[in-house]
């Protein structure tokens, strides 16, 4: 893509993002996160050298849009099956891009041994706090007393436990060498989202163990809000439970261990 | 006798529940009903179908392939549905948004400028959907209007009630529509 | 007082039904096109006694099933195809160790992730045993919304008469759709169980649920008790339907949402002259073998047709049934379409 005389491109769509209308809500971070990796995959030139395995859940379809290899595997067990492509194809970059109900309910048991064998590949996990595909309803990382689908008078952590810190809880394994959660409610936050998927594609190269992103994200159709408010709602209710940062970075104690 | 119908149109445009309500009416006339929505991917790219029968006996198929009435408010729905209707039967589609009037002679369409008579007259597009049912009522003497007061009185939550009224013009709107019409 | 007369969608007349049934525990997972069962127990919570409790997985809710009902509630889950895939498991466990639960599916098109459109691809998985070993379900089959209610209620009963998990198999067109159903006063449910682990008094023997049977001879004589139960069960539970076929040459046999689109084929068939007729099976497992073969020995009879939204299922029991006396044919579609009745008179004149 040229520039019109006069202008300058800020912004582009990376040629590894296939041309094609995405079908995801107006305002949906899964769109934004899309655009991050595949900017990466360019910015990195990995095209060739990138497999990717989606979820059951809205971004199912992101074989769709990745202009890479992909596989779609069953409701839960992305972790299961890229652990299976990272074992035949070890130097291949290969990512897990799950969402709150893959990941971390049906899918618990895939990610926590996945976590614990030390999987060297990248989970990017988007938390949107509810099942988006299937129509609003409580996922493991829905607030307390957030309204949903299945919890209609909010969700009550008496009765049906609290909300899941997946970055946390991940950075306990041994075999995980690095947890950060991200968002991506602003233009700083974004690039940071970009920088952390960044260094974990970069560390899964260098053979160190399991990444693992978390993107504290939205869904305004789950939500019944405007993308706008589910910003506002992410910065308000989610990052207080749901805090940014890295949890866990083993090269930065080698670094220390070096000092 | 069974009549079946389909009504279609963008998510939105209150296909759906014009359906329902029209079957809940004919329940309440003590009529055999059936219900059947497009739900999914079908509904991707934005348009929504119900299929609604209504009969005194028992519904044999809730779905069809051949209608006796479709109602369709945008040119999807025209071009999916205008060949599906029985030859003799009832096509009512939205003139004021679609450009492209159907072509079929062998049955009895209706053009109803519906959604420019709801912001216009009404001044609430969103009641387009009862001007389409009074206008349809209106034809083909499916349902009482009163049985769809009822319809409403029963199926909308209480804090809604206020706009039955409304409800109720936008009906007979429909109703005056092609009584005076054609 | 008047009937309790509604204008409901089929999964929300499930619903209501196994409320009115006195459920005592409902577990699931969400899953396109069944969540409205959950959403509607989720919102009438407050009202009743039931818990309601959402699983990480369907693994799981199959095993929450298994605990409720060994502790002697009247529990159930729902499911669509994929969701039914990962609680055979669990199914067959409560096969085993003879719990009495229901399990809906709503299925949908299939094989793998597939569409959320109705479909009947999960017959065999339903009848067959989708999981390990030697079991049977008892498999209900709807084909309206009023039957989505009627079998809930059959389906909780038998399960308890016999000891044996049933299962309600539908399609996501039934649950989706809306008809008008008479709902039943609620029961008043009162468990006996005497072998349920309810905490051992002191005067009973403590009870023990399990499927192991590591002796052989054991394990053979606990398959032989089921073996006897689903005898029983052949014998005393076959339901079906028929229509027209008092003198019909064609018979069509048919369950769920294609049954109603083939009674219409009836009625086409006979204003072209042709002698058309139905059977449908309301249980599906156990079959109407039976009824079946007695049309087969009819001499008048000069075909049978099943009629399915599977690439071929259910027509193998109808050739098991008919034994090579007559033509068995079949007519499917696959995908989640269901087959229109202009399709099917013409599969049917293909074949005279
Ligand atoms: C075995 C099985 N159970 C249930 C489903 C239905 N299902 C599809 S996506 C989904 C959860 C989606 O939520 P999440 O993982 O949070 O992703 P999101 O859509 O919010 O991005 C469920 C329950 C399924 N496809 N397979
Ligand atoms: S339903 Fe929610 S998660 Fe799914 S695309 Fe829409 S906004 Fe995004």
């Amino acid at each position: 893509m040229t520039a019109r005389e006069g202008y300058k491109v800020v912004a582009k769509r990376p040629s590894t993002l296939l041309d094609k209308r995405m079908h995801y809500c107006p305002g949906c971070f899964h769109s934004t996160v899309h655009k991050l990796m595949m900017e990466l995959v360019e910015e990195m030139e990995i095209q060739d050298k990138i497999v990717g395995v989606c979820p059951v859940g809205c971004s199912v379809f992101a074989y769709e849009y990745m202009n890479i290899d992909m596989q779609e595997a069953a409701h839960g067990r992305a972790a299961a099956v890229a652990t299976g492509v990272k074992r035949m194809l070890p130097d291949k970059l290969v990512f897990s891009y799950q969402g709150d109900g893959d990941l971390a309910a049906i899918g618990t048991a895939e990610t926590i041994h996945a976590c614990n064998r030390g999987e060297n590949f990248t989970f990017i996990f988007i938390n949107n706090g509810i099942y988006g595909m299937t129509g609003g309803q409580m996922a493991p990382t829905t607030l307390e007393g957030q309204r949903t689908s299945t919890s209609p008078y909010g969700r009550d952590v008496a009765k049906v436990g609290y909300p899941l810190r997946m970055a946390e809880m991940v950075a306990n394994f041994e075999g995980v060498a690095y947890s950060q959660r991200v968002t991506c409610t602003n233009p700083a936050e974004t690039r940071r989202c970009k920088r952390a998927i960044k260094k974990a594609f970069e560390m899964q190269m260098k053979g160190l163990g399991t990444t693992f992103i978390e993107v504290a994200s939205n869904c305004p159709s789950g939500w019944k809000c405007t993308p706008e408010e589910s910003v506002t709602w992410i910065e308000d209710k989610m990052l207080p439970y749901f805090p940014l940062g890295v949890f866990k970075d083993v090269t930065k104690k080698e670094k220390k261990a070096e000092a | 006798m069974l009549q079946e119908m389909v009504f279609a149109g963008f998510g939105g445009q209150g296909v759906l529940s014009m359906g329902k309500l029209l079957a809940y009416a004919a329940m309440k006339e003590g009529r055999e009903i059936s219900w059947m929505p497009s739900y999914g991917p079908e509904m991707r790219g934005g348009t929504a179908n119900c299929v609604v029968n209504i009969s005194d006996e028992r519904i044999a198929s809730p779905v069809g392939s051949m209608f006796d009435v479709a109602v369709v408010l945008n040119l999807p729905s025209l071009h999916k549905f205008e060949s599906v209707v029985k030859p003799g039967g009832v096509l009512i589609w939205e003139s004021s948004t679609i450009k492209e009037p159907p072509t079929r002679t062998d049955i009895n369409v209706h053009a109803l400028p519906a959604i420019e008579k709801a912001s216009n007259e009404l001044k609430n597009v969103k009641v387009m959907n009862m001007l389409v049912l009074g206008a349809l009522v209106g034809i083909m003497d499916i349902v009482k209007k009163e049985s769809l007061i009822v319809a409403l009185e029963d199926t909308l939550p209480k804090r809604h009630h206020k706009l039955i009224p409304l409800n109720e013009k936008a009906i007979e709107l429909g109703m005056s529509l092609v009584s005076s019409g054609a | 007082m008047s009937a309790d007369v509604r204008f409901m969608k089929g999964n929300e007349a499930i619903a209501e039904a196994a409320i009115r049934a006195g459920l005592q525990g409902y577990f699931g997972y969400p899953i396109t096109p069944q969540s409205e069962i959950v959403e509607y127990l989720a919102i009438e919570e407050p009202k009743h006694d039931y818990v309601l409790l959402q699983a990480e997985s369907e693994v799981a809710s199959a095993n929450m099933v298994y605990g409720g009902a060994a502790a002697g509630a009247r529990v159930m889950t729902s499911t669509s195809s994929p969701g039914f895939s990962l609680m055979q498991e669990g199914v067959s466990y409560i096969a085993c160790a003879q719990l009495p639960c229901l399990f809906v599916n709503v299925a949908r098109g299939g094989p793998g992730l597939g569409t959320i459109q109705a479909s009947q691809g999960d017959y065999f998985q339903a009848v067959k045993g989708g999981g390990h070993g030697d079991y049977r379900l008892i498999v209900l089959a709807p084909n309206s919304v009023q039957e989505m209610v009627d079998y809930c209620i059959l389906g909780f009963e038998l399960a308890d008469q016999y000891r044996t998990p049933a299962l309600v198999l539908t399609d996501g067109s039934i649950g989706q759709m809306m008809e008008k159903v008479v709902l039943p006063p609620p029961i008043a449910y009162k468990p006996n169980k005497p072998w349920a682990t309810t905490g051992k008094p002191q005067d009973r023997e403590r009870n023990a649920i399990t499927s192991l049977y590591i002796e052989s001879e054991e394990m053979e004589a606990v398959n032989n008790e089921l073996q006897a139960k689903y005898k029983a069960i052949s014998e005393n539970e076959v339901r079906y339907e028929g229509y027209n076929l008092d003198d019909a040459e064609v018979v069509l046999v048919a369950y769920g949402v294609t049954s109603r689109v083939c009674r219409k084929v009836v009625d086409l068939g006979r204003d072209n002259g042709m002698k058309v007729g139905l059977l449908r099976p309301q249980t599906l497992w156990p079959y109407p073998t039976a009824a079946i073969s007695e049309l087969a020995d009819e001499s008048r009879v000069k075909l049978f047709m099943s009629v399915e939204m599977s690439a071929g299922q259910m027509v193998e029991d109808v050739r098991l049934a008919v034994e090579g006396r007559k033509p068995v044919h079949f007519y499917g579609r696959t995908g989640g379409i269901i087959p229109t009745p202009e399709e099917i008179i013409n599969a049917i004149k293909a074949q005279l």
